[in-house]
């Protein structure tokens, strides 16, 4: 009864409305992806047409359709896969490798106020080091393999997560570490029960700006002298003058970097649902 | 006795004192109220005898061990519910459990029955109101049966009808434990509906200037007229013209 009331309320005002309401009627997921589709593909579409007519020269600048088939002649003859894996495999080692000190390094440094004067002014000197000047030294030292790439990929993931690190610990909240003390709760309980998930956002915000510094890093590490790897095709694409290499490249980075940060945000959705936030409500 | 205050001052490093030779005596089972004007130590004191701030001269003895070095069972509420917002309801009661595989489910949830909160244990403390946050509160603190609830003005920040809610639920909650209760109020109603005696604080740095013993027997009467008179008493000792 109270919804034919409501119904009949609501029609006359609906009617002005129509025009907007097959835009409405798209599911509430599917709206913002379309509406941020519009631009890029416009964009597309003029690059395609551009390129067909020869306003842009196809040696600086080749169609989409052409930069498309040449991803798709390397999937086939399979060369893709092996540039795409080694640069993944890079980056996933170097970012373990920068995660694992970072959580050393940072929870010490938070916890400790000692730790803090005795090990973070030096830490904030690397850390204005320029990351490239870094290369020379780790090719010198640790020649020219996997191991000097995984290492400068590391130290760039190590600070964003360091620094989030000691952020979220010094960070959180006096009040609940109170409640642990009242109930006599020891230095190793209270880390393990209050100080470590209170300051698991800062963390999760520090892994994620870690990753997308881990892409840029690779591609660093990459030029510096690699024979495979989507950065060597970059260097590659740029000695036979083929700009549809360098794109097609630049392209994979870009959706692998999207893919491996939306399975981070992911996870980040998952183990911060307890937040009361504008993103939670 | 079971606390005993002999003496207690404490000072702050930057030479601001909060209370100053405050002594007095709590038997097993007995409310205290702690009342007075804001800044006179009331809340530094209860911390003090929970041993949160250790930083005291003189002596407070809980069950006759000093409270800086001793591990006394003790529950405290604080004027916010400090729940973990990463634990849902019944995780918050358990809170308190040291030894996590030991963890007692049905005395948390039968807990959570006494003050209301039957089928809210899996919510997180986002879902819920002040109110009921400061039920969940009222469990996790009398979840370890403490010997000694601290209550650092609990209500103050909750509506006229939830408080005389949370009110009535402590005093039968008391009534089965048992434990010694002491309230830190600026609010004089609450202290004489839940008080059997009352400790009334003046002055910066507190001193503790007069104890009153009320004797009505239980359940009280919000409206009586001998504690409105009490009351009036109450506040021309609290001097607030000065």
């Amino acid at each position: 009864m109270s919804q034919q009331t409501e119904r009949s309320i609501l029609k006359p005002v609906r009617v002005p409305f129509r025009l907007s309401t097959p835009f409405k009627a798209l599911t509430g997921s599917l709206k913002p992806v379309l509406l941020g589709s519009i631009i890029p593909v416009i964009l597309i579409a003029l690059w395609e047409l551009f390129g067909r007519l020869g306003v842009l020269p196809p040696n600086l600048l080749p169609a989409p359709s052409i930069i498309i088939q040449k991803i798709i002649s390397m999937i086939q003859d399979g060369s893709l896969w092996g540039h795409v894996g080694i640069t993944a495999y890079r980056v996933f080692a170097g970012f373990l490798l920068g995660t694992l000190v970072a959580v050393l390094f940072g929870s010490v440094v938070g916890f400790f106020r000692l730790a803090e004067h005795l090990v973070d002014p030096l830490l904030q000197a690397f850390r204005s080091i320029p990351s490239l000047a870094w290369v020379p030294l780790f090719i010198l030292w640790l020649s020219i393999g996997e191991t000097s790439k995984v290492v400068l990929i590391a130290v760039g993931v190590f600070f964003p997560v360091y620094l989030n690190i000691v952020s979220g610990v010094k960070g959180v909240d006096r009040k609940l570490i109170e409640v642990g003390k009242i109930y006599g709760f020891t230095t190793f309980q209270l880390i393990k029960r209050i100080i470590l998930p209170a300051s698991l956002p800062s963390f999760l915000v520090g892994l994620r700006s870690g990753l997308g510094l881990g892409w840029m890093f690779v591609v660093a590490a990459e030029l510096m002298g690699a024979s495979k790897g989507l950065g060597f095709l970059l260097v590659f694409g740029q000695n036979m003058s083929s700009p549809d290499i360098i794109i097609a490249s630049i392209i994979l980075f870009a959706l692998l970097g999207k893919f491996t940060d939306s399975v981070l945000k992911s996870v980040e959705k998952k183990a911060l649902h307890w937040q009361d936030t504008l993103s939670n409500q | 006795m079971v606390l005993v205050v002999d003496q207690a001052t404490r000072e702050f490093d930057n030479g601001n004192t909060a209370f100053r030779n405050i002594s007095f005596s709590a038997e097993h089972g007995e409310i205290i109220g702690l009342l007075g004007t804001s800044g006179c130590g009331k809340s530094t004191l209860l911390r003090t005898i929970s041993g949160l701030d250790t930083l005291y001269a003189g002596s407070i003895l809980l069950n006759g061990c000093e409270a800086r070095d001793c591990d006394v069972n003790i529950g405290y509420m604080f004027q916010e519910p400090r729940l973990m917002p990463w634990l849902n309801v019944l995780e918050n009661v358990l809170f308190g459990e040291k030894n996590q595989k030991n963890q007692r489910k049905d005395t948390a949830l039968n807990l959570l029955e006494l003050v209301g909160l039957k089928g809210f244990e899996k919510n997180y403390p986002k879902e819920l109101s002040g109110g009921m946050a400061q039920r969940v509160a009222i469990a996790r603190a009398l979840f370890t049966s403490p010997d000694f609830l601290l209550l650092d003005e609990p209500f103050s920040a909750l509506d006229a009808f939830t408080k005389m809610q949370l009110q009535d639920l402590l005093l039968s909650v008391w009534e089965k434990s048992k434990a010694t209760l002491l309230l830190v109020t600026h609010d004089i109603d609450e202290a004489l509906y839940l008080c059997d005696r009352l400790l009334i604080f003046r002055g910066q740095p507190g001193e503790l200037c007069k104890e009153i013993k009320i004797n009505h027997p239980r359940p009280r009467s919000r409206g009586d007229e001998e504690l409105a008179k009490e009351k009036k008493h109450i506040l021309s000792l609290l001097d607030l013209e000065k």
